[in-house]
């Protein structure tokens, strides 16, 4: 084991490459899910601000009484 | 390609290959590090910092395979205006950032205590030091505008213009005189890397793919959500 750790003398440059690729690696990663958890949260709040819009015209062919209310600006 | 182009189709296969992705990935890493580090040789000359091979060489090829990707997105996205293209290439730039500056990291780790410098000013290393500033003058370009379309626009002229530099930085060991050593995996004639080397280096390869396509899915989930948080807002504004 203490071979394995001291890497024939080495131990420095070996495993700083094997921890600088963790930290890469694992960063991104945390960076990545935290982003995507982020944004997702955002779209949420914004959908749920404006529910009339989602699925609506797939609901009902009703188009005598939705279209002006939908397009007044 | 075309039918994957449409971002719904696109999200519903991404998802279904999500978890394959992030498996293979944690197995690999698995298989690949004991290997690596355990059950595989020193080398005769080279002694225990050959193990570095095992990240950065994958490191390498991911740079290249990254950037070589988001040059095909950016011509794709120039030629049929696909908005997948251009989420696709803005989400494997800090992936593809992060691998290679991975690579010019452990290249000055093992560079140190075998060719007794850090660094060195010659063709392979120059290149990828170009590969790396690429990556991130495009993370500044596409973000420099007010208008995304513009941004994204600059940006991926820019990674068509830097795609020359791929084909140098394969080809450099071999058109100039340099530090670095050859290609011994990837070459006419086969591998010349023994089996006991090849197998944890291609395990970790695979584990770095692997990688690669699980986080690049959740980035362009995260790029997709994005630009509809931006046409909602706008659709507010209004």
């Amino acid at each position: 084991m203490d071979g394995f750790l001291s890497m024939g003398g080495y131990a420095a440059y070996v495993w700083s490459s094997y921890g600088a690729a963790a930290v890469v690696l694992v960063g991104l990663l945390v960076l990545s899910l935290t982003g995507l958890r982020r944004v997702e949260r955002t779209l949420a709040t914004l959908e749920a601000a404006k529910p009339r819009r989602k699925r609506e015209p797939k609901a009902a062919p009703a188009p005598t009484a939705t279209p002006a209310a939908e397009t007044t600006p | 390609m075309h039918r994957f182009a449409n971002p719904a189709r696109f999200l519903k296969i991404a998802n279904a290959v999500l978890p394959w992705a992030a498996g293979l990935s944690a197995v690999c890493f698995a298989a690949g590090l004991y290997l690596g580090l355990f059950a595989s040789p020193p080398d005769y000359q080279q002694g225990d910092t050959v193990r570095i091979m095992y990240i950065h060489v994958p490191a390498a090829w991911m740079s290249m395979f990254t950037y070589s990707t988001m040059a095909v997105a950016a011509a794709a996205a120039l030629v049929w205006k696909h908005p997948l293209a251009e989420v696709y290439a803005k989400a494997a730039a800090p992936l593809g950032a992060g691998f290679t500056a991975l690579c010019l990291l452990t290249g000055s780790l093992w560079g140190a205590p075998m060719w007794g410098t850090w660094w060195v000013w010659d063709a392979r290393l120059t290149s990828v030091l170009v590969l790396f500033f690429l990556y991130l003058g495009y993370m500044a370009l596409v973000d420099a505008f007010d208008d995304p379309a513009r941004g994204n626009k600059a940006g991926n002229i820019l990674l068509l213009v830097g795609a020359v530099n791929v084909p140098i930085i394969k080809f450099s060991v071999e058109w100039w005189n340099t530090l670095h050593q050859p290609a011994s995996v990837f070459r006419l004639g086969g591998p010349t890397i023994a089996a006991s080397m090849l197998w944890p280096l291609l395990l970790m390869a695979a584990a770095f793919q692997s990688y690669f396509f699980a986080v690049v899915i959740l980035r362009i989930r995260a790029g997709l959500a994005a630009r509809r948080v931006q046409t909602l807002r706008l659709g507010q504004a209004n």
